[in-house]
């Protein structure tokens, strides 16, 4: 990385409140480029509506977002479009598109966004389709033949179709089995390193913080309490010491520094 | 390290592929943008690359700004295609944020290529046609199936009147009967106009106005009244109770139910069957009652002919058994869509798709079996001569 680190994600006095329950309040926060930032936080602590919000779903009642050096609000139709060209999103359940097929679906965003031949546009999806990890023959599958940790390789092949600079993922590995969930928490990691990605993942799967993460970003109290992970054992706020030293993290570090030995 | 994509936009930028040969050697110059944005034409000049008669190339990187997957992954086929035409590849100049891409693209592309799937429109159709007939096979069987099943654990009901569940079916029949009959009456009522109405355009012309009453009231009793009451339950109930045990289904309240013991048919589909069978007919004396009603108010205020005439030319036009002949049908109708909303219900899987494309054929199969069936009742009805 270059000496000035460069941030893709800048967000500054964010506020977002639902009636008058308000979610953020005066919440900052920068994701540099190439990390892997863990956003956790207790349930309805506003990790997803955080998400949201970023990639433009939900509007902010005050503050500033910034992606990639463009202010996300009071865009064009044009701009806006280019700027959502550059992230992907993989959402929980994989938000495939029900009525097409897997390799329809990587290639919804290549139609809207490139004038790729069809022979380009084919090799390109069967890329994705074995970048996720994917067998080939899944692409004429349809979303309901699936079993859920296809629909979430087949949803981040689709993310990834445009490669994008930053990659957005809502709980990657819940719902997956352990096995299921480590398998994808190495494909993130692969991906991050050979397309020099940055992923932005909420996520409640310690395992996957301690794995893959470079920082975490802590929702407490309506802000962003950010670290490294070292940094943030030292925190001296109840649920952050309740998070990081409970039982399941303990189990968690303990599974971390055994792989590490065998290495 | 600089990053692999600067912040510009997606807009394409420069990319050029340049070859020649040099001494037999095949010297590849690679630089600029290599993105999707630029695949297409970057696609073009590497078909024109000419690897024939080269047995070393060498391809030189130093020019490359960026590089995406996409264009890793037309680098790698370059490659691939000279070495495949029998020459050594060197790759000379890559920096080191490319080269991990061009691995990755190098270690996953290997062999990767969609299936294509040919086929002639033509023998689509007929395929196509020809699953459709299989399908529809296989639901009648299915629903004959089914309809044993539910007969069985009707007739044990019945045996054991303890196990019916009053409450259920008292509830159902409220939501399916007594909750239809305003949208019931006021179509039956307007429909009785409608018959009325051009009834009485087409016998005046003859001077047997009169005879519009005959028209109205055997239409009325035989047909039009149970038919349109099928037609309003098959679109109110049907498709809500396919609705619900279909969300049922995806809710895993089904399977909770067997597992404690609890029989799904006993439970779910028998107490609607029954309120359906139970309101159905009661629906339908009423669609009647409206249905003269409106067509009768029509005759009055446009023909001259009294209340009491029509009264009495009514009583004599429609006998007991025009009336029974609509009733009897009620029921048979009833069964029929309870039956069909019950077993799309059942027939969900999973997914929130699947209740939207259940409750559809649920009401789609019922409208068409109480069609098939009502046709079937004319035609025994006039083999009997009634």
């Amino acid at each position: 990385m270059n000496a000035t680190v460069e941030n893709v994600i800048r967000i500054s006095g964010l506020r977002t409140q639902f009636g008058s329950n308000v979610i953020h309040d005066d919440l900052d926060l920068d994701v540099r480029r190439g990390e892997v930032l863990g956003v956790v936080g207790g349930s309805g602590s506003g990790k997803s509506v955080l998400l949201n919000t970023i990639i433009g779903l939900n509007q902010p009642a005050a503050g500033s977002i910034e992606v990639l050096g463009t202010k996300t609000q009071g865009l064009s139709r044009k701009e806006s479009r280019t700027l959502r060209s550059r992230w992907g999103v993989l959402f929980q359940q994989g938000a495939l598109f029900s009525s097409l097929t897997v390799a329809e679906n990587i290639q919804v965003p290549l139609k809207e966004y490139t004038d790729l031949s069809r022979e380009m546009r084919n090799a390109v999806t069967a890329l994705k389709i074995s970048m996720s990890g994917l067998p080939m023959d899944v692409c004429s599958k349809y979303p309901s033949e699936l079993s859920g940790g296809m629909k979430k390789r087949a949803g981040l092949a689709r993310a990834l179709a445009l490669d994008p600079e930053i990659l957005f993922l809502d709980e990657p590995t819940a719902g997956l089995d352990p096995i299921g969930a480590a398998a994808f928490d190495d494909l993130i990691a692969d991906l991050q390193k050979s397309l020099n990605l940055t992923v932005v993942m909420v996520t409640h799967d310690l395992d996957s913080l301690y794995a893959i993460t470079d920082r975490i970003a802590v929702l407490i109290d309506k802000k962003v309490t950010i670290g490294s992970l070292e940094e943030l054992r030292q925190n001296p706020h109840p649920w952050i010491q309740d998070y990081f030293h409970g039982p399941r993290a303990r189990a968690a570090t303990e599974t971390q520094q055994e792989t590490q030995v065998e290495v | 390290m600089e990053p692999i994509q600067s912040t510009s936009s997606r807009k394409a930028a420069d990319a050029t592929l340049e070859h020649r040969i040099d001494d037999g050697v095949l010297a590849v110059g690679v630089s600029g943008h290599w993105v999707i944005a630029n695949a297409n034409s970057l696609g073009k000049l590497a078909k024109e690359i000419n690897a024939d008669g080269a047995a070393r190339a060498v391809i030189d990187c130093s020019g490359l700004e960026r590089l995406d997957s996409t264009g890793a992954l037309l680098l790698h086929k370059i490659r691939q295609k000279i070495e495949q035409a029998g020459g050594a590849v060197v790759i000379k100049g890559l920096s080191d944020a490319h080269r991990p891409l061009l691995d990755y693209a190098a270690a996953i592309g290997r062999g990767t290529a969609l299936p294509e799937r040919a086929h002639h429109p033509l023998l689509a159709m007929v395929e196509r046609l020809g699953r459709g007939a299989v399908a529809a096979c296989h639901e009648a069987r299915n629903l004959t199936n089914f309809l044993g099943m539910t007969v069985l654990s009707a007739v044990r009901s019945l045996l054991n009147p303890g196990e019916i569940r009053f409450v259920s079916v008292i509830s159902h029949i409220e939501r399916t009967g007594l909750n239809a009959l305003p949208i019931v009456g006021l179509l039956s009522f307007l429909i009785g106009v409608v018959l009325a109405f051009q009834g009485a355009d087409q016998l005046t012309r003859f001077g047997a106005d009169i005879f519009t009453v005959d028209l109205l009231g055997v239409s009325i009793f035989r047909e039009m009244g149970v038919l349109l009451t099928a037609i309003v339950v098959a679109g109110r109930s049907g498709s809500a109770f396919a609705a619900e045990l279909g969300t049922m289904q995806v809710n895993q309240e089904v399977d909770a139910m067997q597992t404690m013991g609890l029989d799904p048919v006993d439970i779910l589909v028998l107490p609607r069957m029954l309120a359906l069978v139970i309101a159905m007919p009661l629906l339908a004396v009423f669609a009647n009652l409206m249905g003269v009603a409106g067509g009768g108010l029509m005759v009055v205020l446009t023909l001259d002919i009294s209340v009491a005439q029509f009264v009495e030319r009514l009583s004599s036009a429609v006998s007991t058994q025009s009336f029974w002949i609509g009733i009897i049908k009620a029921p048979v109708f009833g069964l029929l869509i309870a039956l069909t909303g019950c077993r799309e219900g059942l027939l969900v899987t999973g997914s929130a798709e699947s209740v939207g494309v259940h409750t559809t054929r649920a009401v789609v199969i019922s409208l068409f079996l109480v069609i098939v069936a009502d046709a079937g009742f004319s035609i025994l009805f006039s083999v009997l001569g009634i």
